[in-house]
């Protein structure tokens, strides 16, 4: 049995299979499997005893998700399935790598997700900059229609499913749900309230399911193996392998599939190979720009979603960013707290007021104006912008590195206010 | 005025939405392919288009950061200024084109050539610094390999 299901159909050079080659490796197995076996429900049950959960940062299990869509006779339709590929979290490159290199392995696990919600459209969500991945869809999507994979009566099953590629034109906010949905629409990206969740009323008002890229191409290996083989791959029984990476001053930045619950050591030290010589670990994002920092003392730590939560921050999207003693803990906040600021929607008042002001006091204490009750300021904001407080996730996913840097790293902070300038600057 | 070219590219997502003003990020798109930006004038012909208001139409194209209001150069470069590239000193690549250019975020090249923009995380962290020249992806970037870079682009 396979135990790297999501990298096994990439080739050494990352060059895409055709549609022949991965027929031949095995591919859409699955999905002749389950159209002529499995009823929509039965893939919903099988996907929800595997006990996957979303991979795109919230974590929430995709089985269940999939569950609120309305069933049987008298759904509303169409119903839409949209795999989210606005990868934007920075320090996040994960799902770059399955558009890029494994574009029918997310087409095949789409066409899946889609049968067990019954779905009439499907659309692949890619942001704009990733111009390489769009390309590589388009072209996998027609061979997919040309092989009877997608369009009217597939395989003769007598499901239907139109699949498209949107490109996005730039906006973190996209790859928030409902905000994503509105982007569809050929709308601002903002945040919808919720309820009604998009389940039941989303993309133009009909049940939607929105998963991430790396979530759906674990769907036909599920159909395949079965949810005891997918559970088992992890090493702490929250099921399957991850698309773990790491960035920052190690001496092998990358990207590796890993059981789902590996150390963050084993991540940090034996993959990515340690820190650069000259370079100590000073602490780290376990998962994109919107995790709480860990340090040395979590190195133990697993990476899954119950083991980083309790060590006070979230797996997310299980891509490290490394930060290292040589570079300084304020300018590090302060880059990210720039970019949440500026990549509010606006929409709500905590965010659109908070994250500027937060960004503007970190940048008085980088240039050495700041003062002691700064910090307080600081504190405020991460209760203020903190989950309940805002619209959508944005504003508490940014406080998440703030709140943490103020605890790890005080003294840095107070240093800079101190002696009215940034240490590591000369 | 759009062409008789746009208008039909237009017209033709109108076909993957179940009404015309959800295609108003395509038709935006569609617009930058043929100008390079979108102005004033295109952003009251694709209303018309799409039967929205001309503001309506602005808010969601100032609303993104890949459709361009004012004109660009001929080759847009987006520098990534997000948190593993800043680790990895993307700062020293954006002094040398800063330097090299004469050009600062948002300004073109007074030949036209190029214009410079910030971007956010560009997803290939563990090839940081990176930076994307009209959708091209260049990564592991050092300030000494950038004019070679640039010499590809006219």
């Amino acid at each position: 049995m396979d135990d790297k299901p999501l990298t096994k159909y990439i080739r050494t050079d990352q060059v895409p299979m055709d549609i022949k080659e991965y027929e031949h490796s095995g591919g859409y197995e699955a999905l002749r499997k389950i159209l002529k076996t499995m009823q929509p429900k039965d893939v919903m049950d099988a996907v929800k005893d595997s006990g996957l959960r979303g991979r795109g940062g919230a974590g929430f299990p995709t089985g269940m998700k999939w569950s609120f869509v309305p069933m049987g006779d008298n759904a509303p339709h169409p119903k839409y399935l949209v795999a989210n590929g606005d990868e934007m979290e920075p320090g996040t490159f994960k799902d770059r790598l399955l558009l890029e290199s494994a574009p029918h392995q997310l087409i095949e696990g789409m066409i899946i997700s889609a049968y067990a919600i019954q779905a009439d459209i499907a659309y692949v969500f890619i942001r704009g900059e990733y111009t390489l991945a769009a390309k590589i869809i388009q072209a996998s999507l027609a061979e997919a229609y040309q092989a009877g994979y997608l369009g009217k009566n597939i395989l003769g099953s007598g499901f239907s499913l139109e699949m498209y590629v949107h490109t996005s034109i730039g906006r973190y906010m996209c790859g928030e749900e409902t905000g994503l949905l509105n982007a569809l629409e050929g709308k601002r990206a903002n945040p919808r309230a919720k309820p009604p969740f998009p389940q039941s009323s989303g993309l133009f008002g009909k049940p939607t399911i929105v998963n991430n890229i790396e979530t759906l191409s674990n769907i036909p290996h599920i159909m395949n193996n079965g949810g005891e083989w997918f559970k088992k791959l992890s090493l702490t029984g929250e099921g399957g392998t991850k698309l773990y990476g790491a960035s920052g001053k190690v001496k092998k930045p990358g990207l590796w599939e890993l059981p789902l619950g590996v150390t963050l050591r084993e991540l940090l030290e034996e993959h990515a190979g340690g820190m650069k010589d000259g370079f100590k670990l000073k602490g780290l994002l376990p998962g994109g720009a919107s995790t709480d920092f860990l340090t040395e003392e979590h190195l133990d730590v697993n990476m899954d979603f119950t083991n980083v939560g309790k060590a006070g921050s979230r797996l997310g999207t299980g891509t490290i960013i490394v930060m290292d003693d040589k570079t300084c803990p304020v300018g590090f906040v302060h880059n990210l707290e720039a970019f949440f600021a500026q990549e509010s929607c606006g929409w709500c008042t905590p965010c659109r007021e908070g994250l500027p002001w937060v960004q503007r006091i970190l940048n008085a204490i980088e240039e050495g104006n700041g003062e002691m009750r700064d910090l307080d300021i600081l504190s405020y904001h991460t209760k203020y912008l903190g989950p309940g407080n805002t619209f959508c996730a944005l504003a508490p996913g940014a406080m998440e590195p703030l709140q943490s840097g103020l605890k790890y790293f005080r003294e840095d902070f107070e240093r800079h206010i101190k002696e009215k300038r940034c240490p590591w600057r000369s | 005025m759009l062409t008789e070219e746009e208008k039909h590219e237009i017209e033709e997502e109108f076909k993957l939405y179940p009404y015309k003003s959800a295609a108003a990020i395509e038709a935006l798109k569609v617009v930058q392919k043929h100008r390079r930006w979108v102005s004033d004038e295109s952003i009251k012909d694709i209303a018309q288009l799409l039967g929205i208001t001309p503001d309506e139409l602005d808010s969601v194209a100032t609303f993104y950061n890949l459709i361009y209001r004012k004109p660009v150069g001929r080759n847009v470069i987006h520098i990534c200024n997000s948190v593993s590239c800043w680790v990895m000193g993307y700062e020293s690549v954006l002094k040398h084109l800063i330097d090299h250019l004469g050009i600062t975020y948002g300004q073109t090249s007074s030949d036209g050539r190029f214009t410079l923009l910030p971007v956010q995380c560009l997803g290939t962290c563990d090839h940081a610094p990176a930076l994307m020249i009209n959708g091209d992806l260049y990564r592991d970037l050092t300030p000494d390999i950038i004019n070679s870079i640039l010499e590809k682009y006219q």
